[in-house]
């Protein structure tokens, strides 16, 4: 299970954080964080299917049964509207719950807790309730799971007022979000990518938290931005660097939380490139990239733009499961490097 | 069906009685506002189901939880709400116990632990099933109550958080309200079993079938439960049989069920075999019954008043309130 091409060790340096960092997986990253957070405030338990002893489809809660026991490492039985339910209940009753969906297209199976219940009831209740739920699951594709395991569907959640939505893309972004997530006091929808879990990079140790809602720029550049969403960002930065060896600098933004957006980060970048092709796994149609464009567009980077935006993203199909035409069906590296280069080519009128 | 009758003090079975007024008082008050068309959206009214509100919620202590229905006025005035706040949410008034965001249909006061009225048939039922987890965690001997609807019972929301409520013990109690009518489907037509207590058997929990417009009987069958709740025995389904004499919501015409139908459970009303009872044991006079329904009305006509003179929700805190 690794990226299909492994990145050297990405993520924070010491200089940057002022904390000491640590070579760890992005899974290690999250289960570090659930770990030290559990320690610290006994009002925080995970629940979900098969988190306990089999230690999560992914391994990513693996060992902490032993240490929390199954009180706060909570086996549950495959209810995923429960599940839900349950922690958003919890919360509301002074509990702090990290619920698990094994994947992130069983969350399907939940939408009315998580959509009509939890992201509302504060509002509903006049502002007056807080729903301290992190639920974490893993999207996308890439490890042949098929059209019923290999969704990205962030857009659905990022798309309901009252939640709140990230997608980190390293295992320092994962530690860090997963940090603020827990500690925020609405519902935190964390989406990790499947085919990331053994992407290693260094990650700050201690009290390390990211805020949501800020973009990070993932490497910096003036002739054109890409701003790419989870695992695209890893292809986004391979085909900065090999654009960089034909002289082209491009600019790569992670988003990394989708609601609130950082839409500020994202609108200075494209007015100093004026060109900025957006790329997500997720199906094209209803995209958040489509988001993302609009709010380009409606911004004054709209006045710098020296080509209309591009968008890449996934075919108008379900995830098929053969492995080149589920290779097929998202965009790759190559895609992404003619999509720049037609960008780059394309003139003001 | 149980008809055990719990000794309960003179003081509380006047309350009782005076809150299944209140109840009706404020529907039939808010009835009349949507007729003279001063309210708008949607309400449902629970009118005909008072014993079951008033026997369940008035078995809680101030610190346990509720989770309510879309028929849910009776609910949350047993638990304490102060009706004048009441009115002016489904009036859509900034005072409100929503300020005006939630209406009928999703009023709450997490303070007092109403966990909310809700739009989504058994949409409470997890969230329930949540606040019971989270009091097992915190070693209260706090229980969560429960209430939903026959129609509830056929959502997967009901079996997976039973389920679950259940391998785990969580002091819960389901309590379904039996009106017969999910809307306009009958239970007859929308189940083969012959009751939902019975269903209890499928997740190993107790169940029982009660006379829900007896409001002794549900008291004394929903005690049972929220003690073995707090004893850390578990949940427990009970199903109150009763009656709601207004259509589902202002649209109704009321196609489905007879006229016959309707006079006949007006004829075993929550409120009057109360009232008879208490006059029989000698509990209460005629005149003090009178004068409790009596006051019922003039206190309703208060919240009513208050709500008309609270001012609207400013359209500049429009986006307030979505994020803590």
């Amino acid at each position: 299970m690794t990226t299909s091409h492994p990145q050297p060790l990405i993520g924070a340096t010491e200089e940057d954080v002022e904390l000491p960092v640590q070579q760890m997986t992005y899974a290690a990253a999250i289960r570090q964080v659930l770990q030290e957070e559990m320690r610290k405030d006994e009002r925080i338990f995970l629940m979900g299917e098969d988190i306990g002893i089999y230690g999560g489809a992914f391994g990513v809660t693996r060992g902490l049964l032993e240490e929390f026991g199954e009180e706060r490492v909570r086996d549950t039985p495959i209810s995923e509207q429960a599940i839900a339910g349950c922690a958003i209940g919890a919360a509301l009753s002074g509990m702090l719950p990290v619920a698990e969906f094994q994947f992130s297209d069983f969350m399907t199976l939940a939408m009315d807790q998580i959509v009509n219940q939890g992201a509302k009831l504060r509002f509903m209740f006049g502002g007056k309730a807080k729903v301290p739920v992190v639920f974490r699951s893993p999207l996308g594709s890439g490890m042949g799971f098929a059209a019923q395991h290999s969704q990205s569907l962030e857009a659905w959640f990022a798309h309901i007022p009252g939640l709140k939505v990230v997608l980190p893309s390293t295992p320092a972004d994962a530690s860090g979000l997963l940090r603020s997530a827990i500690h925020d006091p609405n519902i935190v929808i964390f989406f990790e990518h499947k085919a990331m879990y053994n992407l290693q990079g260094m990650v700050p140790m201690g009290d390390w938290r990211i805020p949501l809602g800020k973009a990070e720029i993932k490497r910096e550049g003036k002739h054109l931005t890409i701003i790419a969403l989870s695992i695209m960002v890893h292809r986004a930065l391979a085909v900065a660097e090999r654009l960089a060896k034909e002289g082209i600098e491009a600019e790569v933004i992670d988003p990394r939380s989708l609601r609130p957006l950082d839409e500020e980060t994202l609108v200075d970048s494209v007015s100093k490139t004026g060109r900025v092709l957006i790329v997500q796994e997720a199906v094209l149609t209803g995209g958040f990239g489509g988001e993302i464009a609009a709010r380009i567009a409606a911004s004054r980077a709209f006045y710098y733009l020296d080509a209309p935006i591009m968008r890449l993203g996934g075919a108008e199909i379900p995830m098929p499961y053969q492995v080149q035409l589920e290779k097929r069906a998202t965009p790759q590296e190559e895609d992404i490097y003619q999509a720049a280069q037609q960008l780059l080519q394309q003139k003001p009128a | 069906m149980s008809e055990q009758i719990p000794e309960l003090p003179l003081s509380q079975l006047h309350s009782m009685l005076s809150t299944m007024y209140l109840i009706r008082a404020f529907e039939e008050k808010v009835d009349e506002l949507f007729m003279r068309g001063e309210m708008h959206g949607t309400t449902h009214l629970s009118i005909g189901q008072e014993g079951t509100a008033v026997g369940a919620v008035s078995t809680l202590r101030s610190d346990d939880y509720i989770t309510s229905t879309h028929r849910g006025h009776g609910h949350f005035i047993t638990k304490g709400a102060d009706i004048s706040l009441m009115m002016a949410e489904l009036l859509g008034k900034e005072t409100g116990y929503c300020r005006g965001r939630g209406g009928s249909m999703h009023i709450a006061d997490v303070e007092m632990g109403h966990l909310g009225a809700n739009g989504i048939v058994a949409g409470g039922i997890p969230i329930a099933t949540g606040v019971g987890l989270s009091l097992k965690m915190q070693r209260t001997d706090r229980v969560c109550l429960c209430i939903f609807g026959d129609g509830a019972t056929n959502e997967g929301a009901f079996h997976e958080s039973i389920n679950m409520a259940a391998i785990w013990d969580l002091p819960v109690i389901f309590l379904c309200e039996n009106n017969h009518y999910g809307m306009s489907m009958s239970t007859r037509r929308a189940m083969r079993n012959e009751t939902i207590a019975q269903r209890a058997d499928g997740y190993g929990i107790p169940g029982e079938l009660i006379d829900g417009n007896n409001v002794l009987a549900v008291y004394a069958a929903i005690s049972h439960a929220v003690k073995r709740a707090r004893n850390g025995q578990g949940p427990s389904l009970i199903e109150s049989r009763t009656y709601r004499y207004k259509g589902h919501a202002k649209s109704d015409q009321n196609l489905y069920r007879s006229r016959d139908e309707i006079r006949e459970w007006q004829q075993r009303d929550p409120i009057q075999f109360f009232v008879n009872y208490l006059i029989s044991e000698k509990v209460l006079s005629e005149e003090e019954v009178k004068k409790e329904a009596a006051s019922a009305y003039t206190a309703i006509e208060e919240a009513y008043q208050f709500a008309l003179n609270s001012p609207d929700p400013d359209p500049k805190t429009l986006l307030e309130g979505v994020y803590a």
